[in-house]
């Protein structure tokens, strides 16, 4: 273990801003592909639902 | 009896496989994620050329390596696409195409990020860089080609042979640090062995782990939405919607 407490953490001997900048981005963009995959595979659940009714009409 | 690949291969089959899969290879990711970031934050030491800036590393190496992977990935199934004109083998690589372009984005953003603090620029025109930026704009110009084409099966042949013609990108990325004389550092695991510290090195490869089983995950997910959109004509695909 590197760190003497949570404020030398979060510093990263001074490199904090690019090493969190890059992780906070990653997070980001995984966490708004989770999002987006959902969104999609429910849209698109509820398109064909709607179309199936369409036709049976 | 023996595994029927072929079986497997059926749209109807397969998104069956795919959604039993989802989770081991979500909840995979998820853990393998806790346990790289540990190793990576509390047991790997400091650098002693770099300092605490390496930490980059655990996401921005399985990141570039992703998001060739991937692209290697999408090249095989779009050829597999071509040559025997399977349903599915299109779909494959249409759902892997976003998240290797988050991980090529990926790289990039965390390569920048890196780079600043270490060589002093965000960015460099350098072999490596340029080469991974191209392969970006592979990802993104095929999603448009894909998303610019009406005809299914003419967007799928048209973004299978973009894809083929954009794999000679992946080596040149490869070897970009061996061809030119690069900013960018040479590879730290090489077939004859790595130059890493043990525990830095065993932080990356968890890491890199995690990604893949996310990829996987992310792609199954994807291809699944793909299959009910695709079929939606057949009897199977009727019967979930109604239930």
């Amino acid at each position: 273990m590197e760190w003497a407490s949570w404020s030398d953490f979060w510093a990263m001997g001074g490199y904090g801003l690019y090493v969190w900048g890059s992780y906070a981005v990653t997070g980001l963009a995984i966490v708004a592909e989770i999002i987006l995959l959902r969104h999609g595979r429910s849209q698109t659940l509820k398109r064909l639902r709607r179309m199936r009714k369409w036709e049976e009409q | 009896m023996a595994f029927n690949l072929y079986y497997y291969a059926s749209p109807a089959t397969f998104y069956g496989l795919a959604g039993r899969l989802i989770p081991w290879f979500a909840w995979g990711a998820g853990i393998l994620t806790l346990i790289g970031l540990y190793i990576g934050f509390f047991m790997a030491p400091t650098d002693f050329q770099q300092g605490e800036a390496y930490r980059v590393i655990f996401i921005h190496v399985p990141a570039a390596w992703m998001g060739m992977f991937i692209y290697l990935v999408m090249a095989f199934w779009s050829a597999i696409g071509l040559a025997f004109k399977t349903r599915l083998s299109f779909m494959m690589a249409r759902a892997l195409a976003p998240t290797g372009a988050l991980f090529t984005f990926i790289a990039l953003w965390t390569g920048a990020l890196w780079g600043k603090p270490m060589w002093g620029a965000w960015w460099v025109w350098d072999a490596r860089l340029t080469s991974t930026l191209i392969l970006l704009f592979l990802y993104v110009g095929i999603m448009a080609l894909w998303a610019a084409i009406d005809d299914r099966q003419r967007g799928d042949k048209a973004g299978a042979l973009l894809t083929l013609v954009g794999v000679v990108n992946v080596p040149i990325i490869y070897f970009s640090v061996q061809w030119w004389n690069t900013l960018h550092q040479g590879a730290s695991i090489k077939p004859s062995g790595t130059s890493m510290d043990e525990i830095m090195l065993a932080g990356m490869l968890v890491m890199a782990f995690a990604a893949w089983f996310y990829a996987i995950a992310a792609a199954l997910v994807r291809v699944r939405t793909l299959i009910l959109e695709r079929e939606r004509h057949t009897d199977w695909v009727k019967a979930i919607l109604e239930s």
